[in-house]
């Protein structure tokens, strides 16, 4: 490996002030990110939050309204012939032809690019060795799943952009596209990920920005994300009487008191110093614990506290 | 062992393996034109032999004649009651009716063919049955010219209308579902060139017009004993060349509708004028004058004359050069044109 040149930056994706409208509706409102080279960046957030939008005008399959955007260091308005063969692009909702096999769909996208792994080899990485001769039409959505990341990767792309990819799948199938992922990653490749499981962005990405009416409102590691709460764990627990916010705020340990209908979720460092003191103030005030549930802090809890709603609406 | 895959020639691969896997499309490329043909051939192989028919209004003028009509071979005689008989007239069973209470009287509309060739044979044997003298002196022969009976003349209009029509549905259709499936898209995203796309959708036509076309040309001479005059090679290249101004024009018409109904609209707009004016089942020399110059210039009109061209008359390539420099131009505007205005996603 030739070592990289000190003044180049390691920057696969960058952009600044990305603006992207439709009509009267903002989709995606001055928004910068950095995509470091090997690095597997998620974009997190709820449907219709811009995270399709803004993974496609870094594509360059939609201009942005306003913003510079540079791939590679490359930018699409110039370098457009130079920058595709060096992306592997899967996107959300595409279909490929039903009648076709898996073995001549990759054989098609193999054929585009100059360079890049033969038509087993990616069949043998996405698994699908047993599907090769099976039409599209036949294969579940798992299967089409990894056929569509075999197609993104057949010119040994530098930058891989996942939209979506495990929505819909079931839990096998999601970790199976995962590992295909990571082994990516491993050999030094960068991935762009758009998602709205916390569990994905938690697993796979090294970094994430939490994206939301267009606007990213959190970026960092998931365990920096998740510290900014204030404490690594939630309580969650509804009681029979009301209890008054400011002295919940004073239990011991507790960083931040969120209402969600009636349950009262509780942010804290340790569950075993705030949940003695807790019941006692429920006693005290003539009430019983109607419910109560402890987990550690995840992504969908940032979320819920930079926004006031769960990610998801499940 | 490395295998160097051709951008073209895998496109062209998949649009046909699509194609093949696809059991209703190869009914109507293939079934279809051969269903027509033998409809056609039934109706009109025995036109020319037949009879005039020949309305006589009872207790008329007319009816005084019915035996000399009876003695024409080419004409067949219907004596009818007077309420009748006028109702027949409208209504087309009879082409031409002999009334007049003291003098004879042919009634018929002198706009049908039909019935302006049904009053002169029947005025034929009337006065022939009078006794008319006939001045000028003359020998019948009937032998039918090869090559000029009307099946010989609509086999290739069909020829057309099927290069037509199952170019320009085929492209268009498979290219707008293409769109919706956001396959399109999905190509768009990599470095494949956009020219190879479009050519290769051309290229695939072409390979299935070498299946399509034969049988529609065996079928008529097996059949109506339609026979080819002129060169089959150069009855090849002109199909060839019509399928791709097809193909090219299915590309245009697909180049920017995102929805089957936009695209099936657009296309009836394109090939419906073409059905009428081009001279599939009729000449197209009968429209007026003034819009000649834009019949002529129809890749369809341009298409069935340079088949007609060879297929009845075995002209050489300078009977038909211009029809060909027509299309040539009708391709490559519309692909080009196509390559430009086309939508990915």
């Amino acid at each position: 490996m030739p070592v990289a040149d000190a003044t180049e930056i390691p920057v696969a994706i960058r952009c600044r002030g990305l603006h992207r409208r439709f009509g009267q509706t903002v989709a995606v409102r001055s928004l910068d990110l950095e995509v470091r080279r090997g690095e597997c960046f998620g974009l997190l957030g709820p449907n219709g939050a811009g995270k399709t939008t803004t993974i496609e005008v870094l594509e360059g399959l939609q201009p942005p309204d306003a913003g510079e955007v540079e791939v590679l260091g490359m930018r699409w308005s110039r370098d457009a012939a130079a920058i595709r063969p060096r992306l592997g692009v899967q996107l959300q909702e595409s279909e490929f032809p039903d009648r076709s096999t898996a073995e001549e769909v990759v054989r098609l996208f193999r054929s585009f690019y100059p360079g890049g792994p033969t038509v087993d080899q990616l069949i043998d990485f996405v698994q699908l060795g047993e599907k090769r001769r099976t039409q599209v039409r036949s294969l579940s959505g798992g299967q089409r799943q990894r056929l569509s990341v075999a197609c993104a990767l057949a010119g040994d792309p530098d930058v891989l952009f996942l939209d979506e990819p495990t929505t819909g799948l079931d839990p096998q199938s999601r970790r199976q596209l995962w590992d295909i992922c990571l082994a990516f990653r491993e050999r030094g490749g960068t991935i762009l990920l758009t998602t709205h499981f916390m569990d994905e962005a938690e697993r796979l990405a090294d970094r994430v920005a939490i994206l939301d009416h267009g606007e990213i409102i959190a970026q960092g590691t998931p365990p920096e994300l998740i510290r900014s709460l204030g404490g690594e764990h939630v309580v969650e627990f509804s009681a029979t009487v009301p209890l008054d916010e400011e002295r919940l705020r004073a239990l011991p340990d507790v960083s931040r008191v969120r209402r969600r209908g009636a349950e009262t979720l509780l942010t804290v460092g340790e569950p075993h110093r705030s949940l003695p003191p807790l019941l006692e103030l429920i006693t005290a005030a003539g009430g019983e614990l109607a419910s109560l549930n402890t987990h550690t802090a995840t992504l969908d809890d940032v979320f819920l506290n930079l926004t006031g709603r769960a990610l998801r609406d499940d | 062992m490395t295998e160097r895959l051709h951008p073209l020639r895998e496109l062209v691969r998949a649009r046909v393996v699509a194609f093949l896997r696809e059991p209703e499309a190869l009914f109507w490329t293939f079934g279809f034109p051969l269903v027509m043909a033998a409809a056609l051939g039934l109706a009109f192989r025995e036109a020319p032999t037949e009879q005039a028919v020949v309305g006589v209004e009872r207790g008329s003028a007319g009816e005084r004649h019915a035996a000399a009509l009876r003695a024409s071979p080419e004409v067949e005689v219907r004596v009818l009651p007077p309420d009748s008989a006028e109702r027949a007239l409208r209504r087309g069973d009879v082409a031409v009716l002999l009334a007049g209470r003291d003098t004879l009287v042919y009634r018929y509309d002198p706009a049908r063919e039909e019935s302006r060739a049904a009053r002169l044979l029947a005025d034929a044997a009337v006065q022939a049955g009078a006794g008319a003298a006939r001045p000028v002196a003359v020998r019948e022969d009937r032998e039918r010219q090869p090559g000029g009976r009307y099946i010989d003349w609509v086999v290739p209009g069909i020829l057309g209308l099927n290069l037509m029509s199952t170019g320009m549905w085929g492209i268009g259709f498979g290219l707008v579902i293409m769109r919706q499936k956001k396959q399109l898209k999905r190509l768009s995203a990599t470095p494949m060139r956009r020219r190879d796309f479009l050519l290769a959708q051309i290229l695939a036509r072409l390979l299935f017009i070498a299946v399509e076309v034969p049988p529609i040309v065996v079928f008529a001479w097996l059949a109506f004993g339609v026979e080819v005059r002129g060169s089959l090679l150069a009855l090849a290249g002109v199909v060839l060349l019509g399928a791709m101004a097809f193909a090219g024009l299915g590309l245009l018409c697909a180049a920017r509708p995102r929805t089957i109904e936009g695209v099936s609209g657009l296309l009836n707009l394109v090939m419906l004028p073409m059905f009428v004016l081009s001279g599939v089942f009729f000449s197209a020399g009968r429209f007026p004058d003034p819009i000649q110059p834009l019949v002529q210039a129809l890749p369809l009109t341009a298409l069935n004359d340079a088949v007609r061209a060879i297929y009845n008359e075995g002209l050489p390539f300078a009977g038909y050069a211009g029809e060909v420099a027509i299309l040539a131009a009708w391709m490559a505007a519309s692909f080009v044109l196509a390559l430009r205005m086309f939508r990915w996603q």
